[in-house]
């Protein structure tokens, strides 16, 4: 589903954020990306979301060199994959509802479609009671958990997150490493960015380890 | 819609039954974006209602910037349409020597009647004329305590319709006329309707160059309220771009709200010219009617309204076009 093929990423001022990597996860595999800060995490994942081009290197997404994709079709893109941000990008002049509805909205999907698809993915993360609030009135799990209900709701093929547990305890944390794996097993190739090494080893999948900008080790780890 | 196509098998999850996105009918992708369109304009219209005070600000700047020009058309217009009943006609009244004889004035009156260049002629007599002074003026008391008629016999003269529009033929006319031994003075009434028309010609001018640059005006305010308002949702532009918009999703409820300064602002517009006239139309109606006139001032109507919604509305659209075109672009996640 996405494969580096000796990406590399040299931003304007030199600093070069990701060299030759090569990698590549399946439809319906799970891996972490894991690294020190300033490792090149954000700048993979940037990289798939293509708000960054690499500067050598292929990198094919679903078959497709992202490379070729013109800056006209990244929004259609964009729409085939799910991302959940650390700081969770809620909106708040809007209810969760209308948070999660967003990407099917930008898509010109129906309102039929919507109402029965956002309901079904807060349901899925457990706050289909919440839909009418502002996200403001939440907790931060809730909050990342309706960001991850965004990320879902269009049913994409690839999940990307970006440190999604980094400000919640780790209970909370493990519930929602739980809901990448429901999707894992639906098929979906799921990629979480995360320095909490203790919650890495408790799940048991495979780890993809940067260090300035080199990725260390694809293997994947013994499952439990 | 979705050009990017992803070839593999949908996921194989039963509760949602994929492929709904890639197998739209035209009708439905039709009738989402004719959705998101009035989703927008409502959305647009209530984001305006919450910020009241700069949006009324605005929408005032375009309307006043709508309303001069209109203002200026409006008078223009109304001095043409005074004008407009003389226009085609190069009338001339001869006054004819005083005490000039019956019978001298018919036969002259005879020999300008076979004279193919004249359409028609009409002889007003001293009395006629002291007649019709009295009448109209309200100079009737004055006027009797004149022991002798001072005006002159008077021809109207029309020439024929080829002529009206030449006037260096019409001029030749004038000389001729103005020879016969009879005649004392011919004036052509035509001469301060030319400077008539001249004065209107530059109130055009005036309307039109007054109107561009005001026109300029909006574009810039609307333009730069746009910016601003860009400025503050640039948190959801860019979680909108992260999740698939296209830079013409983010674009129209922008367009929108442009849109709508616009719209209100020419319809405050004309209602400032509306009002203007109520105001100046009893004073002008007063005054003509001192010169035996029934000019009044000419309404904008309806027709100008629609006109000046639909001038505002394009100047509202294209200055948020221009502005939304130059920071949404810039605006990357």
């Amino acid at each position: 589903m996405i494969e580096f093929d000796n990406v590399s990423k040299r931003y304007p001022d030199g600093h070069e954020a990701l060299s030759q990597v090569s990698f590549a996860l399946d439809a319906g595999e799970m891996a972490f990306l894991t690294g020190h800060s300033g490792a090149g995490k954000s700048t993979l994942l940037k990289l798939i979301m293509l708000m960054e081009r690499p500067s050598g290197g292929q990198l094919r997404v679903n078959g497709k060199n992202l490379n070729r994709l013109h800056k006209s079709q990244i929004p259609y893109y964009r729409r085939r994959v799910g991302v959940v941000f650390q700081n969770h990008q809620l909106l708040f002049d809007r209810t969760v509802f209308d948070n999660v509805a967003l990407p099917m909205q930008v898509s010109g999907a129906q309102h039929r479609d919507i109402e029965r698809r956002v309901r079904a993915a807060l349901d899925k993360v457990g706050l289909l009671s919440k839909e009418k609030l502002n996200p403001v009135q939440l907790s931060g799990g809730e909050q990342q958990r309706i960001g991850i209900a965004r990320a879902v709701v269009h049913t994409p093929r690839i999940l990307l997150a970006d440190e999604p547990t980094g400000n919640l305890d780790p209970e909370l944390s493990a519930e929602i490493m739980t809901l990448f794996e429901d999707f894992r097993n639906v098929g979906v190739s799921v990629l979480v960015a995360t320095h909490d090494i203790a919650l890495i080893s408790s799940m048991g999948e495979r780890v993809l380890t940067l260090d300035h900008g080199r990725l260390l080790e694809t293997g994947a780890l013994v499952s439990v | 819609m979705s050009r990017y196509k992803i070839e593999t098998d949908a996921p194989p999850q039963p509760r949602r039954s994929g492929a709904v996105e890639s197998r739209r009918s035209l009708v439905s992708i039709v009738r989402a974006y004719f959705h998101n369109h009035r989703k927008n304009a409502s959305e647009s219209f209530h984001r305006m209602a919450v910020e009241p005070l700069q949006s009324v600000m605005t929408m005032l700047v375009v309307a006043i910037a709508l309303a001069l020009p209109a203002m200026l058309y409006v008078g223009v217009s109304s001095l043409q349409q005074l004008s407009g009943s003389w226009d085609s006609s190069a009338q001339m009244t001869v006054f004819l020597k005083k005490g000039a004889k019956d019978k001298a004035i018919n036969s002259l009156i005879k020999e300008l009647e076979s004279n193919d260049e004249l359409a028609e002629i009409h002889f007003i007599s001293p009395s006629q004329a002291l007649d019709a002074l009295q009448n109209s003026a309200g100079f009737g008391e004055a006027l009797t305590l004149l022991d002798d008629n001072p005006l002159p016999p008077v021809l109207i003269v029309v020439p024929v319709a080829v002529i009206e529009a030449d006037v260096p033929r019409v001029e030749q006319l004038v000389k001729t006329l103005a020879k016969q031994p009879l005649v004392d003075e011919v004036q052509l009434d035509m001469k301060w309707l030319q400077r008539m028309q001249k004065i209107l010609d530059i109130g055009r001018q005036i309307t039109i160059l007054l109107g561009g640059t005001l026109s300029l005006g909006v574009l810039l305010v609307v333009g730069n309220t746009i910016r601003l308002a860009i400025e503050n949702r640039r948190e959801e532009i860019l979680v909108v771009k992260l999740v698939g918009g296209t830079n013409g999703f983010v674009r129209r409820p922008f367009l929108y709200i442009g849109l709508w300064y616009g719209v209100f602002g020419g319809l405050i517009a004309w209602l400032g010219v509306v009002i203007a006239q109520f105001w100046l139309g009893v004073t002008v109606t007063r005054l003509a009617a001192l010169y035996q006139s029934d000019f009044a001032l000419q309404g904008i109507g309806l027709a100008g309204m629609l006109v000046l919604i639909a001038l505002g509305g394009i100047l509202g659209l294209v200055g948020a076009a221009l502005a939304v075109g130059r920071h949404i672009a810039q605006l990357e996640p």
